[in-house]
């Protein structure tokens, strides 16, 4: 059977080779066009890449691939001509799609000033690894994100995609769930619960049949990276899913994907058409006896249904609410089945774990967190994106070197990591190194890779009751202390972020969010009120801003915010500002200058823009100028 | 056969069949232990109320005793500085959202929550929380009961019974979060949805939120 496997995929695999060597001489250029890419116009960057290379009758390949994690450089091309570096151009428009065609695919010219990096090293133009972003990301499970036709599974396969599974097939299950349990793989959904001893769990349960979820509901507000991996390279998950489901005993695996992730879906449902086509999925993978197939099934977008007895009772037709465990899925899960569900990024590191073996994979990461971590940046940082670092990386390097630091070089104020349920931390945090067990004891949690970094614009208050407000809104309602105590502190919050807050709010907060923590029937309750416990514990000095000064330091809660003219700064020949505001409250003074009836603003912002790149004339203060008898009135 | 273990709760040794929950094994030994959700025969407990934490030696955080089956020598403790803080808690969140006013409730003398409030002391009135209760109508369509949603605790032994005991499924719980409630079918009147008015829900109703017309004249 053994002979059988690999004679099977050595043939695939010459088949993938000879397949792209069709292309791979010539001039090729990759959009990527992943949802990042989309919203910031990909498709009619591709377009114009299609249309000018027919018009100009050029031997070239324009192909679409995914995200290479450089999101705030979309859209993103990679060009390949032979006898120039691989080059990478961001933030392509149309005009610099066209000049990329006449003056570097129809002429000679690699447009450098356009170029953001090369692929390969080389004597004309550095590489991302001269860049400190570059220096620091280790990818495993982006690498070929990308670089690689997530639609196109000779891709994969020309890059030794399946082989993990090729050689998975002539091991035995219980060798392959001692291999992932010995390389101390956690699981990436957020919890860092051990991968292996979940797969132990269920290939030792006795059952004729268990099941293989891949949980891709993703939903945390800030977090992208598994829809960017389905979306990128959907086979290196599927290849991962089908691993577990031999090691385990399945024989029938899920994707269980958000209904918002169209794209992810479409593609994903392309890789699996190709695999059952090539053997790989069916009755007979790669012509063993071992018989595996997936389905998709699209949840519609509860935030509480990435939690597993939740997946479990959606998938099952029911409503998506959690039950207690135990049992646990991987004793009795899906229709009363064994059942393993790993996320995503676990189950994308497999195949290479597999492949490049344990030790390979030891020797990246922390002794009790190995491998990488993939965050998605975003907020106040730079480069907002993908990254993916060793665990152990300090969320200083993190931000100042592989995010660019802070947006207009404005002080950084605290890193919200960890999604809606992480934690808020400050900058004394910021030479933590990153994984599983020092962010929770620093409060927050690695939770799924959101990380929110925020500036001294983003008020704690504020960013606390935000992220309260995710987590109310998507409590599922069963237990009370999730459903009613959530509200509470929600309530209590709003309070204080417009004034009303009273000082022994604070150790009500603290209270019902420790109470709520222990008490509470699934981790969506144990968790939502982090964002308040940290931001209390590490920016109390804002809450009791709010509450007793009525003041918002960061000027940021419209409440406790009045804007005003400086009339030193203002000109008496502009009024921008007049015509910005959409509820008249600005006006010329008889002198000339402008002011702002405070009674009618509405705090839109609207003239501090406007006049911000002229005169910055328009200031916020807190507390609010007193509207009492028309304030600065005529 | 199934064998019976000894186990210790507060300081008492008492003799349960293996494997029953905890929260059981202490009820019918004359040991109160605060519920609302719990249904002895249903396969798989509900855990939603939250308040029947107890401490278990050996564990290191309160668990809820109707999920936890007995074992031999499990020593446990229905009171501790922890269990009556997250017990209080609960209560406190459960009364946020329940109309009060027991003196005009037909369930007065006989309600959970009273009985609550009387075994651990517990204020029978909002403190240090603020009232989330909403108007809503009372449903008193059927001839022998009305359905009052805004003293409902979402305890869910009403939908248990009307599904598992009786077998009709007229009611079941609608909508996520704090729109989460008790309801009929496309939200109709219970008259007009397929209850049969047995009244076996109004029989396991804690709280007052399922009563008799005969208990609600004599208010």
């Amino acid at each position: 059977m053994n002979a059988t496997v690999e004679k099977n995929y050595e043939i695939l695999k010459n088949d993938a080779l000879q397949d792209i060597s069709k292309w791979q001489e010539k001039a090729r250029v990759l959009v990527g066009t992943a949802t990042c890419g989309r919203a910031a116009g990909a498709l009619e960057v591709l377009d114009i890449f299609r249309k000018e290379v027919e018009n100009r009758q050029l031997d070239v390949e324009v192909m679409e691939v995914g995200c290479m994690g450089h999101c705030y450089a979309e859209p993103m091309v990679i060009i390949y001509k032979p006898g120039f570096p691989p080059l990478c151009y961001g933030s392509v428009d149309e005009g610099i799609a066209k000049r990329l065609v006449t003056d570097y695919l129809e002429n000679d010219d690699p447009c450098f000033d356009f170029a953001m990096a090369a692929l390969e090293p080389n004597d004309m133009f550095p590489t991302f690894e001269d860049f400190p972003r570059g220096v620091y990301e280790q990818k495993i499970v982006l690498a070929d994100c990308g670089l690689i036709n997530p639609e196109d599974i000779n891709q994969y396969l020309a890059r030794d995609g399946y082989s993990a599974l090729a050689k998975a097939l002539s091991m035995k299950p219980a060798e392959v769930v001692a291999e992932i349990k010995d390389a101390k793989l956690r699981g990436r959904g957020g919890a860092g619960f051990p991968t292996g001893v979940k797969w132990e769990i269920c290939h030792q349960a006795v059952s004729p049949e268990k099941y293989v979820i891949c949980n891709a509901d993703e939903g945390d507000p800030g977090a992208f990276m598994d829809r960017a991996l389905l979306e990128s390279n959907p086979h290196q998950v599927i290849e991962g899913l089908m691993i577990a489901g031999f090691a385990v005993g399945a024989s029938k695996g899920y994707f269980y994907v958000r209904a918002e992730y169209p794209l992810a879906i479409t593609r994903l449902r392309t890789a699996l058409e190709q695999a059952r086509e090539k053997g790989i999925l069916g009755s007979s993978v790669l012509g063993s006896d071992f018989g595996f197939d997936i389905e998709i099934f699209q949840g519609s977008g509860a935030f509480v249904c990435g939690e597993e007895t939740a997946l479990i009772a959606s998938m099952e037709g029911k409503p998506g609410i959690p039950n207690h465990r135990p049992p646990f899925p991987a004793v009795s899960g899906l229709r009363g089945k064994p059942t393993v569900i790993n996320n995503v990024k676990t189950l994308s590191y497999v195949p290479h774990i597999i492949r490049k073996g344990v030790d390979w994979f030891k020797s990246i990461g922390t002794p009790d967190s190995p491998g990488t971590a993939v965050f998605a940046l975003a907020g106040k940082v730079v480069s907002t994106g993908l990254a993916e670092v060793p665990m152990g990386t300090t969320l200083r390097t993190l931000i100042y070197d592989v995010g660019n630091g802070i947006k207009d070089d404005k002080p950084f104020k605290a890193v919200q990591i960890g999604g809606p349920s992480g934690g808020c931390l400050p900058e004394s945090s910021l030479d933590l190194p990153i994984d599983f067990d020092s962010l929770q004891q620093a409060g927050a949690m690695m939770g799924s890779g959101g990380l929110v970094v925020l500036s001294e614009d983003d008020c704690m208050v504020e960013i606390a009751r935000y992220f309260l407000e995710f987590t109310q809104k998507e409590s599922c309602g069963k237990c009370t202390f999730c459903r009613l105590g959530t509200k509470q502190m929600l309530e209590i919050l709003t309070d204080i972020t417009k004034g009303q807050g009273k000082p022994e709010d604070i150790d009500l907060l603290l209270e019902l969010g420790e109470d709520i923590k222990a008490g509470s029937l699934c981790s969506l309750g144990k968790t939502a009120p982090n964002p308040v416990l940290t931001t209390i514990r590490f920016f109390r000095h804002e809450y009791e801003a709010h509450i007793q000064e009525k003041r918002c330091p960061s000027l940021m809660c419209k409440d406790l915010i009045s804007y005003i003219i400086d009339p030193a700064k203002c000109s008496k020949l502009c009024d921008a500002c007049v015509g910005s505001c959409p509820v008249e409250a600005v006006y010329t003074k008889p002198d000339m200058l402008k002011d702002i009836h405070q009674d009618k603003c509405v705090k839109c912002d609207n003239c501090l823009v406007t006049c911000l790149p002229l005169y910055q004339a328009v200031v916020k203060v807190s507390p609010p100028v007193a509207v009492e008898g028309g304030g600065n009135h005529e | 056969m199934s064998k019976t273990v000894t186990i210790t709760i507060d300081d008492k040794q008492i003799s349960v069949t293996e494997g029953e929950k905890l929260l059981w094994a202490a009820l019918e030994n004359g040991i109160y232990i605060p519920h609302l959700c719990g249904v002895k025969e249903a396969e798989r407990p509900e855990a939603s109320c939250r308040l029947c934490f107890v401490e278990v030696e050996g564990m290191p955080n309160p668990v809820t005793s109707c999920t936890l089956s007995v074992k031999e020598g499990m020593v446990v403790r229905t009171r501790s500085p922890r269990v009556d803080r997250l017990v209080r808690t609960g209560f406190e969140l459960l009364l946020s959202n329940h109309r009060l006013g027991c003196a005009k409730c037909a369930k007065n003398g006989k309600c959970a929550l009273q009985k609550m409030a009387k075994e651990r002391g517990l204020k029978l009135k909002l403190t240090r929380l603020r009232s989330l209760v909403k108007e809503t109508p009372v449903d008193d369509s059927p001839q022998s009961f009305s359905f009052d949603p805004s003293r409902c605790v979402l305890c869910g032994q009403c939908v248990w019974v009307d599904r598992n005991k009786v077998k009709v499924g007229a009611i079941g719980f609608i909508k996520r979060g704090m729109d989460r409630k008790v309801s009929t079918f496309g939200e109709v009147k219970l008259a007009e949805s397929r209850c049969t008015q047995c009244g076996e829900c109004v029989k396991v109703c804690p709280v007052g939120a399922l009563t008799a017309s005969s208990e609600k004249e004599s208010h």
